[in-house]
């Protein structure tokens, strides 16, 4: 997958967020086994200790799993991805509100041109 | 696993009256990879010469995996010094044949291994080499061994950045996970996110020392950043 480790915050927080994206996009399906530590810090040219940290975290989260035989997969179970998915999409759509009251638009006028911006087949579809 | 791979205590190094380090005090655990880090002649070569044991301490001590400097702890540490210490007149294969004499712990498949991604063949001159190939060469040498230390003076100084990834991601899959790693550079920017300690120097003294990532979340920028604002000329 493509990283990118910014300097100024810590590594290992950066490492969560882009393992978590790269499960929410499909990048690594549900039950699929990820590459060892030692891979993946070589990829994203970081040191292993952090990238164990990073994954110890999603584990404790639950959306990383590890078999005693099988290494480290994605969980199996799709409840938690769609949850982490709503959280996630929830933070996008706080910041696309605040960058739109910072332009001087109301929230409804922002949510009228998401809306907008998303065409006429939105309109039937609510949940998400 | 018990001991430090590298301790150093109150470490000082004279060279007659000038004071090149003074007092420094750390250390690096097994699986950890510090980064020593300081502006031109804040005495990080002679830091890691006293780890190497090419050098005695004016005071102080310096201990690896325990052991005072010796044969017994330079047989535990792979150590790159930060200039070119292989034989001229050698070819590749006689490089490999020398370490495979000199290291027991040297794994001649990994270094064939790394010097063919590095397009080195074997026949290759080393006095036909620019700088920078002799540094991969070096590096890839000193990378095949199982130490328990490994001391790495300025490994990317001279390497196009193309090859700088390259190099790295060595390190990473090659280090061992009971082994310590020091790594010298004032390249902060290309190294930093390997780093899980960060220990920097000025004028011989240790001026700030811990996780790499504390350092990020207290200060709001990266290493590279915070040196240059620190270090400002």
């Amino acid at each position: 997958m493509d990283w990118e480790i910014l300097p100024d915050r810590p590594v290992y927080l950066q490492l969560v967020e882009q393992l978590e994206l790269a499960v929410l996009t499909g990048e690594y399906s549900p039950g699929q086994r990820i590459p060892p530590v030692r891979e993946l810090a070589a990829e994203a040219a970081v040191n292993p200790n952090t990238m164990q940290r990073a994954l110890a975290q999603l584990e404790d989260r639950g959306l990383l799993e590890t078999h005693r035989t099988a290494g480290r997969t994605v969980t199996g179970d799709p409840g938690r991805i769609a949850a982490l998915r709503g959280q996630r999409a929830a933070e996008c759509a706080r910041a696309y509100l605040a960058a739109a009251q910072r332009l001087g638009l109301s929230p409804a006028q922002a949510v009228a041109l998401a809306r907008q911006a998303a065409g006429p087949d939105a309109h039937h579809e609510t949940e998400v | 696993m018990c001991t430090d791979c590298l301790s150093c205590q109150a470490l000082s190094k004279t060279y007659g009256r000038r004071t090149a380090l003074c007092g420094v005090t750390f250390a690096v655990a097994p699986g950890r990879i510090t980064g020593l880090l300081g502006p031109n002649g804040s005495g990080k070569t002679t830091l890691i010469k006293l780890a190497a044991g090419l050098l005695t301490p004016s005071g102080g001590a310096v201990s690896v995996c325990g052991t005072p400097p010796g044969p017994a702890s330079k047989a535990l540490t792979a150590y790159l010094p930060d200039r070119v210490f292989l034989p001229l007149h050698c070819r590749v294969e006689d490089t490999l044949a020398l370490f495979a004499d000199f290291f027991p712990d040297f794994s001649r498949g990994k270094a064939a291994a790394m010097l063919a991604d590095l397009k080195l063949e074997p026949r290759m001159k080393l006095s036909s080499m620019s700088k920078g190939t002799l540094e991969k060469l070096q590096l890839a040498l000193v990378m095949s061994r199982r130490a328990r230390l490994y001391l790495l003076d300025e490994p990317i100084g001279g390497v196009d950045p193309a090859a700088r990834a390259y190099i790295l991601s060595t390190i990473i899959r090659n280090y061992s996970e009971d082994a310590g790693m020091l790594l010298s550079t004032h390249l902060i920017a290309e190294v930093e996110n390997l780093l899980d300690d960060a220990v920097f120097l000025r004028e011989g003294r240790v001026v700030s020392a811990g996780l790499a990532d504390d350092l990020r979340q207290r200060e709001g920028k990266g290493l590279d950043a915070w040196f240059r604002e620190v270090f400002a000329c």
